[in-house]
């Protein structure tokens, strides 16, 4: 066990540091305004370039082959200095990577890695939340081609997306679930419901073609531009854009949700950080101000926020014995939401409501962190999954 | 960074669980089973796992603060009654003052409210404070004020033992019991050394505090599993499964923290040290209870029965809690050393910061 950095971890971070005083974008807290969100390609694209962005992902596709335990070093200097998070997107890469051939692994991964290729994914939809696999989004095969008809919801970065990462149904006579099947994520409860995992595909759609409309969704902390709605109505993909094999699209999109749960491949222990370090700031800089119970609140964020940080030490470093995708994402989801939700909550204890036309930027963080439970997966389903997978109870 | 256990830290757990699962009580009449404690105390004693902390040649410990947390955790799992963590704070206080090991069993004693070790003048009555995990021992140790810090006094027990832990007894000191030195100290204990001393016992607690967690989930998931109602487990309700899956969280978040405590009470610079185990003994402390009555909740009116384990489990629990302090004591710790320490100008990396008087 040991938690310090190695003579060559020691003299990466020295570097980041260096690089961080001059390039730091100056970005607002993440998520709470419009500005971080139109910011943040060019800040992948610097960090990427600077080469503190992909550490560990194969060379090949434009990582750099170092231990996962790197990217705790970029999220710990990230928060020091300030700087906004690195870009979420391990998810997405660790799926292409586990179920695209080599052909697409060659041809999709590098401009994701390299930030020169804007992704979105498009999973959800009106009638598919928790329970995903009744996804109805259509691929119907014509030629050379496939053709997509279906509407996709809560689909970040849609608005400035190049291309949609999507799952639809290609094998058209798996039954799709009905209205009376019982939504659940905790196990089969029947052969159909089973069934219904089959007959979905995966598809990399352009997003800059007819047949795409995109909306934006505005949230309730007023941001419109990191949700949106997409609606395809006769949007065409060649069929070698398929990643996977026809109908093992549920497989790659477990593997991108198990992936989307891990704060490790988030990246958001420094997106806490900063939030923390600044109320901390704020206490500190006047601290007759603040009252017993704030100051209570900003220990408890402290807390949550540097055990978040050790967690994901304790996680990277097993991943030096090899990477995998189990329950236990479930467990790291659900720490991740309490971490979000207490920094949230000491964000609106310190940092207040503002009235009339003052900066509202605590009060947006605080309404930001109610997504935390809902988005990659709800946290009921979360505690579904550590039941039944990690703790063994039964199914319902 | 490489936070694995080694392949020798993993052996070390996997004896320990042995050991306990092997002898420990596994019923609460087995706790009045004197025949099985015996011998639970004789494999604990034999391992040499209540050692770990005493110094060698140069005055550096057997073993880290890691070595001493997997065997903390696996005792408490299994409820061991047996005594390790008042000898093993015993040991960390002799190393650190330069004195030689016990001679016989010893504990330590700590202030009436159990949030710091006691500290009392010699040849005074150390009258009110709390000696703990006393099982065996002749003696405890406490604090002396000295010139410049502290030295190493002790008080013989003879008070009745009791308390809220069933499987480490706690004594409150009576009047007549007077603090004596203690034989062959080398060094006073400075503020640093303090501070590195409730670090590492923070540590301790905290791994303490994840092994009763553990123990209490396992034991109220088999429950869930077996027990029937409606004409089904009780544990394929999403209302029990949704109980028992915070509880899980809560254990992990724990560990990873406390993890840290472990490596960093050796490792790190005092002030860091005890703000390492201030999280996690914070975070455990929180997280213990609420898992801990988890516990006997799943268990339904039988939880609440005194033949039922889980309450021996919030038991355990609440010492491992209490000792040098809970979570407001350790909150209070993690903002000092964010909002006060951190106003003081950073040492360089390596370089050993000063622990705090008030941090203590």
């Amino acid at each position: 066990v040991d938690f310090g950095d190695s003579p060559e971890e020691a003299a990466f971070r020295a570097r980041l540091r260096d690089w961080l005083r001059d390039n730091d974008p100056g970005l607002p807290a993440s998520s709470t305004s419009d500005d971080y969100w139109a910011g943040q390609a060019a800040w992948h694209r610097a960090l990427y370039d600077a080469g503190f962005f992909g550490l560990s992902w194969p060379t090949d596709i434009g990582g750099r082959a170092l231990p996962s335990v790197y990217d705790v070093i970029v999220d710990e200097e990230l928060a020091a200095a300030g700087a906004p998070p690195r870009p979420s997107l391990g998810y997405l890469v660790q799926g292409i990577l586990e179920h695209g051939n080599e052909d697409v692994r060659r041809r999709f991964l590098p401009g994701i890695v390299n930030g020169r290729d804007r992704w979105c994914q498009g999973f959800s939809e009106p009638d598919a939340g928790s329970d995903l696999a009744s996804l109805r989004t259509r691929a119907e095969r014509d030629g050379d081609e496939y053709v997509i008809t279906g509407h996709k919801v809560w689909t970040s970065y849609s608005d400035v997306a190049d291309w949609c990462l999507v799952l639809a149904r290609t094998d058209h006579d798996v039954p799709v679930a009905t209205d009376s099947a019982p939504a659940s994520s905790s196990g089969p409860t029947g052969r159909n419901l089973q069934r219904r995992h089959e007959g979905i595909s995966a598809f990399r759609v352009s997003m800059r073609q007819p047949g795409v409309e995109q909306r934006p969704l505005k949230m309730i902390n007023g941001i419109t531009s990191e949700f949106g709605e997409v609606l395809f109505d006769g949007a065409r993909v060649p069929a070698s854009d398929m990643i996977g094999a026809p109908g093992e699209g549920w497989k790659l999109a477990m593997t991108v949700v198990s992936h989307e749960r891990e704060p490790g491949e988030l990246g958001y222990v420094a997106r806490y950080k900063k939030v923390v370090k600044e109320l901390a700031g704020l206490v500190r800089a006047e601290p007759d101000r603040y009252g017993p119970e704030q100051v209570r609140d900003l220990g408890w964020a402290l807390v949550e926020a540097e055990m978040l940080r050790l967690h994901v030490c304790r996680r990277l470093s097993d991943r030096l014995d090899g990477i995998t995708h189990g329950p236990e994402g479930s467990i790291d989801k659900l720490l991740m939401t309490q971490v979000e939700q207490a920094v949230g909550h000491a964000a609106l204890s310190v940092g207040g409501t503002a009235h009339g036309d003052a900066d509202d930027t605590w009060l947006r963080v605080y309404l930001y962190s109610r997504a935390q439970s809902v988005m990659g997966g709800t946290s009921q389903i979360q505690r579904n999954l550590v039941a039944t997978r990690i703790l063994g109870l039964p199914t319902s | 960074m490489d936070v694995r256990l080694s392949p020798e830290q993993r052996a070390l757990r996997d004896s320990a669980a042995q050991v306990v699962d092997r002898l420990g009580p596994r019923a609460v009449g087995e706790l009045d089973d004197g025949e099985r404690a015996a011998k639970l105390d004789a494999a604990v004693s034999a391992s040499g796992w209540r050692e770990l902390r005493t110094g060698t040649e140069d005055g550096t410990p057997w073993a880290s603060g890691v070595e001493v947390a997997i065997v903390a955790e696996e005792l408490a799992r299994g409820l061991a009654d047996a005594p390790f963590l008042g000898p093993t704070l015993a040991a960390e206080l002799r190393r650190m003052a330069g004195a030689p090991a016990a001679a016989a069993p010893e504990t330590v004693a700590l202030a009436p409210d159990l949030s710091a070790l006691a500290c009392r003048p010699e040849g005074t009555s150390a009258g009110g404070c709390v000696a703990v995990d006393t099982h065996g021992a002749a003696s405890a140790l406490l604090l002396a004020p000295a010139q410049g810090g502290h030295t190493l006094g002790q008080v013989d027990l003879g008070d009745p033992e009791g308390g809220p832990d069933l499987t480490r007894p706690t004594v409150v000191l009576g009047d007549a019991a007077a603090v004596a030195p203690v034989a062959g100290q080398t060094r006073v204990l400075h503020d640093e050394a303090e501070t590195r001393i409730t670090a590492f016992g923070l540590a301790l607690t905290s791994a303490d505090l994840v092994g009763a967690m553990r123990g209490a989930i396992d034991l109220a998931a088999g429950y869930a599993r077996e027990r029937r109602q409606y004409g089904t487990p009780i544990g394929s309700f999403q209302a029990v499964q949704h109980l028992l899956a915070d509880a899980a969280v809560a254990v992990e978040g724990s560990r990873s923290a406390t993890l840290h405590a472990a490596w960093g009470a050796d490792a790190l610079p005092p002030g860091e040290a005890l703000a390492a185990g201030a999280v996690a003994k914070a975070y455990a402390a929180r997280a213990a209870r609420t898992v801990c009555e988890t516990a006997i909740q799943v268990h339904g009116g039988i939880g609440n029965t005194w033949e039922c384990l889980a309450h021996v489990y919030l038991r355990r629990a609440l010492l491992a809690t209490d000792v040098l302090g809970g979570t407001g004591a350790n909150l209070a710790r993690v903002l000092d050393h964010e909002l006060v320490s951190r106003q003081t100008p950073q040492p360089s990396p390596g370089e050993t910061q000063g622990g705090r008087r008030g941090l203590r």
